[in-house]
Formats: structure tokens, C-alpha cells, sequence
């Protein structure tokens, strides 16, 4: 397998001090991999480093078969003003702007797919709501159902299942086993170890510098989760201070 | 009786007929960008940008006189200086929008009150800040209804992605580069609707022509195209009944207006179906999904 992203002494972060720091790690193409650890870890600020939004401050991202343009993300709190006056349709419909951009006519055949992704995250019937008017887990439904129509090969996920009840959890779960089994590469921060082993063949354990990576039984051991917890503790203070990370 | 009241004044007088004319082309040009300000949370930005423009139009003013190409290419330069640094601030310092644009429009202001002050009359101040509306020439309503049509225009071709910077930031900058293209040129059309506004109803009053309606339309209709075709017909409304009664009653002009686009959103705040005041104290059937 080739790997869809590797990480190269990869150091990132905010205002030259480091979140995650001399990261090396392959993520292979069509893995279904969590991304875990602590509170501070820099789970989030690693999503952000392959997105693009983030430069990295030492080494880099390098994309192997793929491009940022092949990549779908769902920030964890997304900007989205949900008082803005859209119809779950048209936020659906965003998905496809890398097809249609500013100008292109949405036409029979997109809407129809707009209306099967819809129907794939079990919202059918909701098209004309405004977003305004949907509880937190159909708006994530929604923006799954987004994320769908933006057909990536890289799909990154930033706590996608945090404050959703647990229906809407197994049903967005199945999506991303579609991804998974449509050969995607799809990246997910999670915090809940259950769904990681339950769902995640593969497991990245961060604390600001990578922990253990590898098949999830093997990541998410009890001596693990106790290095991540004291490696995490060690940079419990400013980032600058965390040790040789900062070196 | 009606003909009295409602038409004669226009039928009577050129400088009437011109008045509702300007005041038309501005309810088309300004009031949809004044939405997008509403809805973006920007409606204070619009205040602030016609603050900006005083400086230029001053400038304008001392270059040549009450000139209404000096004054207009004076307002944009200075919107637009105001803009393009605030918005440069912001994406390179910790600075948030709303304070380093309040930072440059009270710099631009001060600026454009000084320069007034020390070679106009308070009749040009007056001028400047509260417009003429009863005393525009060709010159002025060719440019009054040419930015009207390009600000239609630039909105046409912005739309989407717009719409899409204004309800999902982050998703616009994760699939496309046209952020902060988008943004400025949002901006750009801010500019130049004030800088049209203020020839007919002055700095100050030309940004409650763009906001005032858009508030009100929010009370009655729940989508982007509702609310700016809403939108356009209060101000225009608002333009006619405002112009009549400042007819009637010897009353200013400008003022007249806005205070009837005022009186628009207060009635759309309490009997308005969208969030009004009665409409949240009725209890309503629920809907079927």
C-alpha cells in the first residue's frame, strides 16, 4: 500500500510554539485511521497541518497519490451561522462548488445527487428546512451529507461524533464505513475509545509527539494511554516548556 | 385628493421627479448590499464606512469646489483606502475587523471634519453630511443609476460565493481561493453605494437607506432572495412616501426618508410573520415536519 500522507519531522503551531512537534508518520492510502489522545495533544492542530491552514513551523505534510484539492474536512466547530437563511438543500448543495464554482447551474442530474446524499444521512424529507430550525446531530447530518457530494479521497474528521445522541451516531458511522469501503483515506479525531476499537482498524496516539501508530489493538494499550497521559502532563505548562520537545 | 397628495408634486416638478428617480436607482444599487451587511453582522461596518468617505469627499472639495466627480473619485479612494487597510490589518495582526476598522474610520473621520472645517462654510459641512436630494443634476443621476447597474451587476456575478462567505467561511476558504477576493469586493460595492448615496442624501443618511430596509425585510421573509426583493420595495416605498412628506410639510428631505424607512422597520418589528413581535406571542400550529 502507498502511503496517502506522511508526516516528516512535522512541527506545528500557533505563535512559534509547538502543538505537535518532530511528528514522523505514513498514513496509508484507503485507511480507516483515529486519531487519539489527550486534551492539548494536538489532534487538531495536526487536521489543520494537512489541510493546509496551518504551515508547519519544521519539517513537512507530503502527499503521496494525492492533492489538498482531494481533501473534504469537517472542522469541530464549524463558522457555520446557523441565523444565515439557507435551506438544508443549499447547504448540502455547497458540496459540490469544486463541480459547479461560483457560476455553474446546479441542473436535474446534481440535484439528484444532492437529494441521494441527503437521503444517505436519513434526512430526506428535510430538504426545504432552514438550517436554523435542526437540533446539533441533524446538522451534522447535514454536513455529512455535504461532505458526501464533495467526493474526496481524503476525508478528514475533527470529532465528528462529540454531542451527537447515539442514533445518529451509528448512522453517521455507517458513512464512514462507505468511505472506508469505497477506498478513501479518511483521518478522525475521536476521543471515544470504544468507537475507535469498535470502528478504526487503525489508531494515531498523539501527545504533542506521536505516541504509537499502528493497527488500533496493538495503539491502544493501557501502557500507552499512561505514556500519553505523562508525556501531556510534562507540557501541562506553556508549550515552550514541554522537555526535549521544545528542543 | 390623491391626485394632490401622490402625484401632482411629481407631475409639477422636474426637481421632484429627479429626487424619486436618485432615490429609486439608490434603493435598487444599495439596499441588496445592505442585506448582505445585515446578514454578514456587519450593518455597524456600513456607519463606519461612510465615515471613511467624508475625508476623500472633503479633499474632493477643496481640490474643486462642489465638484461631483472630484467629491465621488475623493469618497472612493478614501473608502476604499479604509477598507483596504482595515481589512490588511486584520488578516496580518491579532486585530479583530471591527476594531481595526473602527481604528482607521475615526482616524478618516477626523481627517474629513478638519479639512471641511478649515476651508468650506458649515452650509458645504451640511451639505456633505445630509446630501441634496432636491437639487440633483444629470451628471449626478446618470451616476447615481450607472453604480446602481454595476452594483447589481458585481452582485450578480459575487452571489454565491457571497452567500457562502457570509454562512460558512471556513467551508469557502477549504474548497476555493476566492475568500478574500469575495470579501473585498463586498467591501468595494459598500464603498461605491455610499459614495452614491451621499450626493443625494449625504454620508450619514446614505447608510440608512441600505440598512433600515434590510432590517425590516427580515421580518418578513425567511430566504436571501425574499429579503432583497422585500428589501428594495420598502426603500423605495420609503423614498416616495419620505420625498411627499418633505414636500408637504417643508421638511428635509433625506431625513424624511430615512425616517419612513425608520417607521417601516418598526411596524415589520412588531407585526412582521418572521420573528415579530406578534407573531412570537400568537402561539402557532406546529408544522407537519
Amino acid at each position: 500500500m502507498s502511503a496517502a500522507i506522511a508526516f516528516e519531522n512535522l512541527t506545528l503551531g500557533y505563535d512559534r510554539l509547538p502543538a505537535v512537534s518532530r511528528l514522523d508518520a505514513a498514513i496509508d492510502e484507503g485507511s480507516l485511521t483515529a486519531i487519539v489522545g489527550p486534551n492539548g495533544a494536538g489532534k487538531s492542530t495536526l487536521l489543520k497541518g494537512v489541510t493546509g491552514a496551518l504551515a508547519p513551523l519544521d519539517g513537512k505534510v507530503r502527499f503521496g497519490s494525492l492533492s489538498r484539492d482531494d481533501i473534504a474536512y469537517l472542522p469541530q466547530q464549524s463558522e457555520i451561522d446557523r441565523s444565515f437563511p439557507l435551506s438544508v438543500v443549499d447547504l448540502v448543495a455547497m458540496g459540490l462548488w469544486r463541480e459547479i464554482g461560483p457560476f455553474g447551474w446546479l441542473g436535474r442530474a446534481r440535484r439528484a445527487r444532492v437529494d441521494a446524499a441527503i437521503a444517505a444521512v436519513g434526512l430526506t424529507g428535510f430538504e426545504a428546512r432552514p438550517i436554523g430550525s435542526l437540533s446539533g446531530g441533524q446538522m451534522q447530518r447535514v454536513l455529512f451529507a455535504r461532505l458526501l457530494l464533495q467526493d474526496a479521497r481524503l476525508v478528514l474528521l475533527d470529532e465528528p461524533f462529540t454531542a451527537i445522541d447515539a442514533r445518529t451516531m451509528t448512522d453517521l458511522i455507517r458513512v464512514v464505513q462507505r468511505w472506508h469501503g469505497e477506498g478513501r483515506t479518511v483521518l478522525a479525531v475521536l476521543h471515544d475509545h470504544e468507537t475507535v476499537r469498535t470502528h478504526f482498524p487503525d489508531t494515531l496516539m498523539l501527545a504533542r509527539e506521536l505516541v504509537a501508530h499502528g493497527p488500533t489493538s496493538n495503539v491502544l494499550t493501557a501502557e500507552n494511554q499512561f505514556r500519553a497521559r505523562q508525556m501531556c502532563e510534562a507540557c501541562a505548562g506553556p508549550p515552550h516548556d514541554c522537555g526535549k520537545s521544545a528542543a | 385628493m390623491i391626485w394632490e397628495a401622490v402625484f401632482q408634486p411629481f407631475a409639477e416638478f422636474g426637481f421632484m421627479r429627479r429626487a424619486l428617480l436618485g432615490c429609486v436607482a439608490i434603493s435598487i444599487g444599495a439596499t441588496p448590499v445592505g442585506v448582505f451587511l445585515m446578514l454578514r453582522r456587519m450593518s455597524l461596518t456600513g456607519d463606519a464606512m461612510a465615515h471613511a468617505i467624508l475625508p476623500g469627499a472633503a479633499v474632493g472639495y477643496l481640490v474643486a469646489g462642489l465638484s461631483l466627480g472630484a467629491m465621488t473619485i475623493g469618497g472612493l479612494v478614501a473608502g476604499m483606502a479604509v477598507a483596504l487597510l482595515s481589512g490588511f490589518v486584520t488578516r496580518v495582526t491579532a486585530l479583530r475587523e471591527d476594531a481595526s476598522l473602527a481604528a482607521f474610520y475615526l482616524i478618516s473621520l477626523a481627517l474629513g471634519v478638519l479639512i471641511v472645517s478649515t476651508r468650506g462654510s458649515n452650509v458645504d459641512l451640511m451639505h456633505v453630511l445630509f446630501g441634496t436630494v432636491l437639487a440633483l443634476d444629470d451628471a449626478a443621476l446618470i451616476l447615481l443609476c450607472s453604480i446602481a447597474s454595476l452594483s447589481v451587476l458585481i452582485l450578480a456575478l459575487v452571489f454565491r460565493p457571497l452567500v457562502l462567505e457570509c454562512a460558512d467561511p471556513q467551508f469557502l476558504r477549504s474548497v476555493s481561493g476566492l475568500s478574500a477576493v469575495t470579501h473585498f469586493t463586498f467591501l468595494a460595492l459598500v464603498v461605491m453605494n455610499l459614495v452614491g448615496g451621499f450626493h443625494a442624501l449625504g454620508t450619514l443618511m446614505a447608510v440608512g437607506i441600505m440598512i433600515l430596509p434590510a432590517a425590516a425585510a427580515r421580518f418578513w421573509a425567511d430566504s436571501i432572495g425574499g429579503l432583497i426583493t422585500v428589501a428594495v420595495v420598502v426603500a423605495i416605498l420609503s423614498s416616495l412616501t419620505g420625498l411627499l412628506l418633505s414636500y408637504h410639510y417643508s421638511l428635509p428631505s433625506g431625513p424624511a426618508i430615512i425616517l419612513v424607512a425608520g417607521m417601516a422597520y418598526g411596524v415589520s418589528l412588531i407585526l412582521g410573520p418572521v420573528g415579530g413581535l406578534v407573531a412570537q406571542a400568537v402561539p402557532r400550529r406546529h408544522s407537519e415536519t
